[in-house]
C-alpha cells in the first residue's frame, strides 16, 4: 500500500496544481486578514470560501486526477496487487495531498494572526468537506467510463449540495412555516455536508442570535456536546459511505 | 495450469465470450487465434482478473482466480497497447515494477539490455513512440522470470530486428519449461513459436489442439493457409447444415 501511495503522491506533485491552489489559498487568507483586523469577520469571509471552492476544487481536481492516473492503475492491476490496495493507494494520496494544501493554505495566516475557536472550526469543516467530495468524486469516477461524463456526473454533485439543495430547503422551509419545522430542518441539513459546516461555523461566530428561535434551537442542539458528537460523526458518515461504495464497485469494474 | 471453465463475458447486450472451456498446461506454448474483436483481449484480461467473467471459473494452479491477486507473480502480461503513466520516465517505471515486485530476486534484463532502453532511461513515457512503448511492455513481462507469459500480440509494431531478438528470447524461455500464450494476427510468427492453437470466433472456442495436427488435417504446409481452409470447410458444413 504504501509504495502505491509514494507513487500517486509523487505524481501529483509533479502536476503542481496542489503547490498553485496552497499558494492561491495563502494568498487570498493573507490578503482579507490584511483587509480587516477583527479575525472573526475574516473567518466569516473566509467561510464562503471554504463552503464553494474547497469543495468544488477538491471534486475536479479528484476526477481528473483519477482519469489521468487510469494507465497507471491499469497498470497495477495486471501485477500482483489486490484491487482494494490500488484503490485505496489511490484514494488516501489524494485525500492527503488536497487535505495539506487546505491546511496550509488556510492554517498558516489563521496561526499567525491568532488562533480562535472559530478559525479551528473552520479549519476543521474544510478538512472534512475536502475529504468528503474526494469520496463523491471517487464515486462519480467509478460510475462513468469516460473522463468527461465523470466530470459531469462531479460537477453535478457539486451544485446538487451547493446550490440546489438549499433552493430545495429554503421551498420547503417557506412552503410548510405554519408547521414547527425545527427538527426536521434539522434532518434535512444532516442530509448536505455543505450544509452541515454552515450550520457548524455559523453557530461558532455567534450570530446565531440573529436567527431568532431557530438560531437559539440549533445553537442549543449544536452547542451541546452530543450535537458536536452527531454533526462530527454525520460528516465523517458522508466521507465514508461514498468512498466505500466506490471501492464495492471499482472492485467489480471492467478496465 | 490455468483452467478456463465455461467461462462467458457480456459487455451489455454483446457476448464478447459465450462458454469458453479451456485448459492450459505448462511447458506448452499455445497461440491465440481469431479475427478481430473475436474476444482474445477480453479472454486474457479475464485471466489477469482485468475483466470479470459474467460467469464460469477460471483457476490458475488449480485455485480460483477469483479474489485472488497473488497468483499474477507468476504471470509475466504484454499488453496489445502499453499504457504507462506518462509523466515517467522508463528507469523511473522499471524502478516502480521492481519495487512491487520485491520478493522477485532473480532478475532477467536480458530484453532491457537487447532494445539498448538503458540509454533512453530518462525519457518520459509520453515521449516515446510506439515501438518503444512495445519494447518496454516486452522487456517488463520478461523481467520478473515469470513461468507463465501471457503476450498480447507482442510483434506488432515493433522493427524487424527487434521482432528478431523478441522471438529469440520468446523461443529461449519456451525451451525453459514455461507456459506461452501468444495472441497475435502474423501467423508465420506463430508457426515458429508455438505448438498448439486456440482459435476463437465470435466469442466461441472453435479450434482446440496441436498446429500439426491441424496442418495433417488440412493436408497444408503453412498455418495461415491450414487456418484458412479450416475456416473454409467450417462455413461449408455450417451451410449444409443449415
Amino acid at each position: 500500500m504504501d509504495r502505491v501511495i509514494k507513487y500517486v503522491f509523487y505524481d501529483i506533485l509533479r502536476t503542481r496544481f496542489i503547490l498553485l491552489y496552497t499558494v492561491l489559498l495563502l494568498i487570498s487568507t493573507f490578503a482579507l486578514f490584511q483587509l480587516d483586523s477583527d479575525p472573526g469577520k475574516v473567518v466569516m469571509s473566509l467561510l464562503n470560501i471554504v463552503l464553494m471552492v474547497v469543495p468544488l476544487v477538491s471534486i475536479v481536481f479528484t476526477t481528473i486526477h483519477f482519469y489521468n492516473s487510469y494507465e497507471f492503475i491499469e497498470l497495477m492491476l495486471a501485477q500482483p496487487i489486490n484491487r482494494r490496495v490500488v484503490f485505496m493507494g489511490e484514494y488516501l494520496a489524494v485525500t492527503f495531498s488536497l487535505t495539506m494544501a487546505f491546511a496550509v493554505g488556510i492554517g498558516i495566516p489563521i496561526l499567525m494572526y491568532g488562533i480562535s475557536a472559530s478559525g479551528l472550526a473552520l479549519l476543521f469543516s474544510g478538512v472534512v468537506l475536502t475529504m468528503v467530495f474526494v469520496s463523491l468524486a471517487f464515486l462519480a469516477s467509478v460510475l462513468t467510463r469516460d473522463k468527461a461524463k465523470a466530470i459531469g456526473v462531479a460537477l453535478l454533485f457539486w451544485f446538487y449540495f451547493s446550490l440546489i439543495y438549499d433552493g430545495f430547503l429554503l421551498w420547503f422551509v417557506y412552503a410548510f412555516n405554519d408547521y414547527p419545522l425545527e427538527k426536521i430542518t434539522l434532518t434535512l441539513i444532516a442530509l448536505n455536508p455543505v450544509d452541515l459546516a454552515r450550520v457548524i461555523m455559523l453557530l461558532q461566530l455567534d450570530i446565531s442570535a440573529l436567527m431568532g428561535y431557530t438560531g437559539a434551537f440549533y445553537k442549543n442542539f449544536f452547542g451541546s456536546s452530543f450535537g458536536i458528537i452527531f454533526s462530527t460523526s454525520v460528516l465523517f458518515l458522508w466521507t465514508i459511505v461514498p468512498c466505500l461504495l466506490a471501492l464495492r464497485i471499482f472492485s467489480k469494474k471492467d478496465l | 495450469m490455468i483452467s478456463i471453465k465455461k467461462v462467458s463475458k457480456n459487455f451489455g447486450k454483446l457476448r464478447a465470450l459465450s462458454n469458453v472451456d479451456l485448459e492450459w498446461t505448462m511447458g506448452k506454448s499455445y497461440a491465440l487465434v481469431g479475427p478481430n474483436g473475436s474476444g482474445k483481449t477480453t479472454l486474457i484480461k479475464s485471466i489477469l482478473g482485468l475483466v470479470l467473467p459474467s460467469s464460469g471459473e477460471i483457476t490458475f494452479d488449480k485455485k480460483s482466480i477469483a479474489k485472488d491477486w497473488k497468483y499474477r507473480e507468476n504471470i509475466g502480461y504484454m499488453p496489445q497497447i502499453g499504457r504507462y503513466p506518462e509523466n515517467m520516465t522508463i528507469g523511473q517505471l522499471i524502478d516502480m515494477m521492481k519495487n512491487i515486485r520485491k520478493n522477485v530476486t532473480e532478475l532477467d534484463d536480458s530484453l532491457i539490455d537487447q532494445f539498448k532502453l538503458y540509454k533512453i532511461y530518462d525519457k518520459r513515457m509520453h515521449a516515446l513512440s510506439g515501438g518503444t512503448r512495445q519494447k518496454v511492455s516486452a522487456a517488463l513481462s520478461f523481467l520478473f522470470n515469470p513461468p507463465v507469459l501471457i503476450l498480447d500480440e507482442p510483434t506488432a509494431g515493433l522493427d524487424p530486428v527487434s521482432v528478431e531478438l523478441l522471438k529469440e528470447k520468446i523461443l529461449e524461455e519456451k525451451a525453459r519449461g514455461k507456459l506461452l500464450i501468444i495472441s497475435s494476427h502474423i501467423l508465420s510468427d506463430l508457426d515458429e513459436l508455438t505448438t498448439d492453437m486456440v482459435y476463437i470466433y465470435e466469442g466461441k472456442v472453435h479450434y482446440n489442439n496441436t498446429i500439426q495436427y491441424l496442418k495433417e488435417e488440412t493436408q497444408e504446409k503453412k498455418l495461415g493457409k491450414a487456418i484458412a481452409t479450416m475456416i473454409g470447410q467450417k462455413q461449408l458444413i455450417d451451410s449444409v447444415n443449415r
